[in-house]
């Protein structure tokens, strides 16, 4: 991305994620949120989270690759799984990690 | 970020013993003991806040006593942010960013997720538009937060509102909401608690970004050191799968973001998000129908 264009987006971003914070702290009063709106908010970061999260996993090099072979996938299942039974960050990317080094080398010595 | 952290216990008897002071003074003090022996520790502690408040009076006042107590109680969260600072910045520095300009979206951003995310757009070479619409999609619960919190912050000059809601984040509010909502802390130490929390917040995430500028541009390509940032995507995706409604909208984005990636202007993430919303509020319908 071109220098400018980035500094641009960061310049946006920060103003959109600023506005978001602000908004109801500066017009309390004023507006509430409308009872459909907060409903939907509340899914979300389920939501987001797992849309990041997926095509990282299901694509190699822009390519679906939804096989056993994909060993980002089983990696990031294992890790999933991790996150899941421990709550914690570095227990999840410690065994993330470890496991997808463990497959590359697995599949190296194949 | 979804961290939610206990009621922070510590520094209660920090600001119970700043205010029965200040009680003290218009003469409805209800504490016994001698007003002498409690000021040794907010004393002390304050003195060291002196350089970090700016022109804070040398005396202790109940503003600093609840900075501090605010600072205190955030430390354990710090240490679970650190990781994903570190994360950013390595991803940053691998994803093209320079050094300056990966912290300089620390600085403006300041929101972990939304931060990530928007390091494999930028990659990818998407519009400034796709960028700051998926962050805007990223950063919406900030809006809830917000509504929370504005009863709190009412009467504050527009100046601090300005402040603390650009100190806003899952983990300031988490650690504040509870205690504000239950009165624990009053004004006019409200703001100087949230203040503690999220400044402790700031100054870790900026210097942790830091550390993952140094340590991305010091790792080897061959260590797939890129893959920390879905990790690190798991790691906040699961926590927030609370419910069977939560697990659908989790569920029917992961689907569709399969499908979506392929999506022209890089607008698989949001329409991915989207169809996840939808499919919570589908299946928080359809359990309420079974309910009846």
């Amino acid at each position: 991305m071109n220098p400018l264009v980035l500094w641009l987006t960061m310049v946006g971003a920060g103003a959109v994620t600023f506005a978001l914070r602000l908004s109801f702290i500066a017009l309390l009063g004023r507006i509430e949120i409308p009872p459909f709106l907060g409903r939907a908010l509340r899914f979300v970061p389920a939501a987001v989270l797992t849309a990041v999260v997926i095509p990282l996993l299901f694509y190699e090099n822009g390519a679906l690759e939804a096989s056993l072979g994909n060993e980002r996938l089983l990696a990031g299942l294992v890790a999933a799984l991790i996150a899941w039974r421990t709550r914690s960050v570095l227990f999840t990317l410690g065994g993330g990690m470890a496991t997808l080094w463990t497959l590359q080398a697995m599949g190296q010595s194949l | 970020m979804e961290t939610t952290i206990s009621k922070p216990g510590k520094g209660i008897h920090l600001r119970r013993t700043a205010r029965s002071r200040e009680a003290g003074y218009s003469g409805r003090s209800r504490n016994r003991k001698p007003p002498l022996n409690e000021g040794i520790r907010p004393e002390s502690i304050a003195y060291d806040l002196n350089g970090a408040i700016e022109e804070e009076p040398k005396t202790p006042s109940p503003a600093a006593a609840a900075f501090v107590s605010g600072a205190k109680a955030i430390v354990p969260v710090l240490l679970a942010l650190i990781p994903f600072a570190v994360a950013f910045g390595a991803t940053a520095m691998g994803g093209g960013l320079s050094a300056l300009e990966t912290l300089a979206m620390s600085v403006f951003v300041f929101a972990g997720a939304a931060q990530l995310a928007a390091i494999p757009l930028i990659s990818a070479g998407a519009s400034v538009t796709i960028v700051v619409l998926t962050v805007l999609v990223v950063n919406l619960r900030l809006t809830l937060y917000s509504a929370s919190l504005a009863p709190h912050f009412r009467r504050l000059p527009l100046g601090w509102k300005g402040l603390l809601s650009y100190l806003l984040t899952d983990q300031a509010y988490a650690a504040t909401i509870t205690r504000f909502d239950d009165g624990e802390t009053e004004e006019p130490d409200k703001r100087w608690y949230f203040l503690g929390v999220a400044l402790a917040i700031w100054v870790t995430w900026q210097t942790a970004t830091m550390l993952g500028v140094f340590l991305g541009s010091w790792a080897s390509e061959g260590w797939s050191l890129d893959f920390v940032l879905p990790l690190i995507f798991i790691a906040l995706a699961v926590p927030a799968i609370k419910d069977l409604t939560t697990a659908a909208a989790a569920l029917s984005a992961g689907v569709a973001a399969v499908f979506a990636a392929a999506l022209p202007l890089n607008l698989g993430l949001i329409t991915a998000a989207l169809v996840g919303v939808l499919g919570g509020l589908v299946a928080e319908n359809v359990a309420e129908r079974r309910r009846r």
